[in-house]
């Protein structure tokens, strides 16, 4: 494993550790279900505590357009043997009480979909535990070693890598790169219909236990949780243009704070502690891109854009299935790269979340 | 926030600006004789390049007009605007 920087240090530790399974599309809700099942046992196969807590995520319906939408995504999660179910905005405060969902809101609260059995994890230790478990079964992990090259034969595949430490010889490379996805790629002569923006996140001061679940709202534009730590983890949009520089406007953190402000007057007094930005490399579909690529040897899964943590184990395992067998997972396989050539995409831009 | 010089206006702030994605894609004239491989290239692939980038901002909630600028994407310094149809800088 060759990494850039140090483990947990990119989008890993910038995220906002929010896990779900609730998409619309039957593929989608194969992978994240795929990985929310494996979160739920993930401490003990990792022997260590990743504190993933099912806390419940609830996601708010503004207008009768809202309601409509989630009601089907809903319904599509049931027929997938996904829970899911239908608050009234009575049910939704009682789940969370600093909810305010009065009627003088700007955009009044008139429901919401819970996802019980979604929550969050703690991301530090999903990349510590994740690292110390692979180091357990012989994987080798060399931090501060930037990948500067992709070695391909005269065949055209892929025979090793050149790094700022050496080069390394390798028949398989899988890259993992997220919002540098198509800069390491193009070293192998590969480019991907992905375009990388910077996502924000920010956390408050840390406050006694007042949140009790993970709400978001996508027609205003807020998520917000609380950690352990007591922090209201708060997540913004991305910015308007593609940037590598880790950081955003903050209009845009702005936006994000008036509606949190407005749907949970209680937190108006409160001090945010800081604000950073990540780089999330966005598909067209708003879904992943898991599989083979035309370089032989050479495996890709990228493109997670805004919401890549709460698949960290389903991605990681059918990743992982899909280079040593050298042929896609089941369940990675309708998130091929030839999607976009077949016109086989997988239309997530309603579930994702995320404004973009 | 950037400060955008629009090219008819001079500098604002950005957000009076929409972004346009990547500048100097050309429509291929006939897409019907392309392959998939091409058209999809066409529609999807982008350079999302670590550096110099050339691309279409719209001065959305000022003139309205497109135009080019130049913006280095590791530091969203912006090195240029144009006009639509002249060359980049």
């Amino acid at each position: 494993m060759v990494e850039k920087g140090w483990i947990g240090g990119g989008n890993t530790g910038r995220n906002t550790t929010i896990i779900r399974s609730n998409y619309l599309f039957d593929e989608s809700i194969a992978i994240y279900e795929h990985a929310l099942k494996l979160w739920e046992g993930l401490s003990q196969d990792l022997n260590y505590n990743v504190m993933y807590s099912p806390r419940g995520v609830m996601m708010l319906a503004h207008n009768v357009h809202d309601a409509q939408m989630m009601k089907r995504i809903m319904h599509a999660n049931r027929a997938n043997g996904v829970d899911n179910e239908w608050l009234t905005p009575e049910q939704a405060k009682a789940f969370c009480p600093p909810l305010e969902i009065g009627s003088h809101l700007r955009y009044p609260v008139v429901g919401a979909t819970l996802q019980r059995r979604g929550g969050t994890a703690r991301h530090d230790a999903v990349a510590w535990g994740y690292a110390r478990a692979a180091d357990a079964l012989g994987v080798d992990i060399l931090e501060n070693c930037e990948v500067t090259g992709i070695r391909r034969g005269a065949s055209g595949a892929v025979e090793g890598l050149e790094t700022t430490r050496g080069p390394i010889r390798t028949p398989k490379v899988g890259v993992v790169a997220a919002g540098n996805s198509s800069v390491v790629m193009r070293m192998a002569g590969v480019t991907l219909p992905l375009e990388s923006f910077p996502l924000q996140a920010l956390v408050s001061e840390p406050v006694k236990p007042v949140f009790p679940c993970v709400v978001m709202s996508n027609a205003i534009h807020a998520y917000i949780s609380q950690s352990d730590k007591g922090e209201l983890v708060i997540g913004a949009g991305t910015d308007a243009y593609t940037s590598y520089t880790q950081r955003g406007a903050l209009h845009v953190d702005m936006h994000t704070l008036e509606a949190i402000c407005e749907l949970f007057p209680c937190f108006r007094r409160l001090k945010m502690l800081r604000n950073w930005g990540g780089i999330v490399d966005v598909t067209v579909d708003r879904s992943p891109i898991i599989g083979l690529t035309p370089v032989p040897g050479l495996y890709v899964n990228c493109g997670w854009g805004t919401g890549g943590f709460k698949a960290t184990p389903g991605s990681a395992h059918v990743f992982a299935w899909t280079v040593a067998k050298g042929e896609p997972h089941p369940i990675a396989a309708p998130f091929s790269l030839e999607r976009f050539r077949d016109g086989a995409m997988i239309d997530e831009a309603a579930a994702a979340g995320v404004s973009h | 926030m950037l400060l955008i010089p629009c090219p008819y206006c001079g500098e604002r702030p950005e957000i009076e600006f929409s972004y346009g994605g990547q500048a100097h894609l050309v429509r291929p004239p006939r897409p019907a004789e392309l392959s998939d491989e091409e058209w999809a290239r066409y529609l999807y692939v982008r350079e999302n390049p670590r550096g110099r980038h050339a691309e279409r901002w719209r001065h959305l909630r000022g003139c309205g007009r497109f135009f080019n600028a130049i913006r280095d994407t590791t530091t969203d310094r912006i090195a240029a605007t144009y006009r639509v149809g002249e060359a980049p800088p």
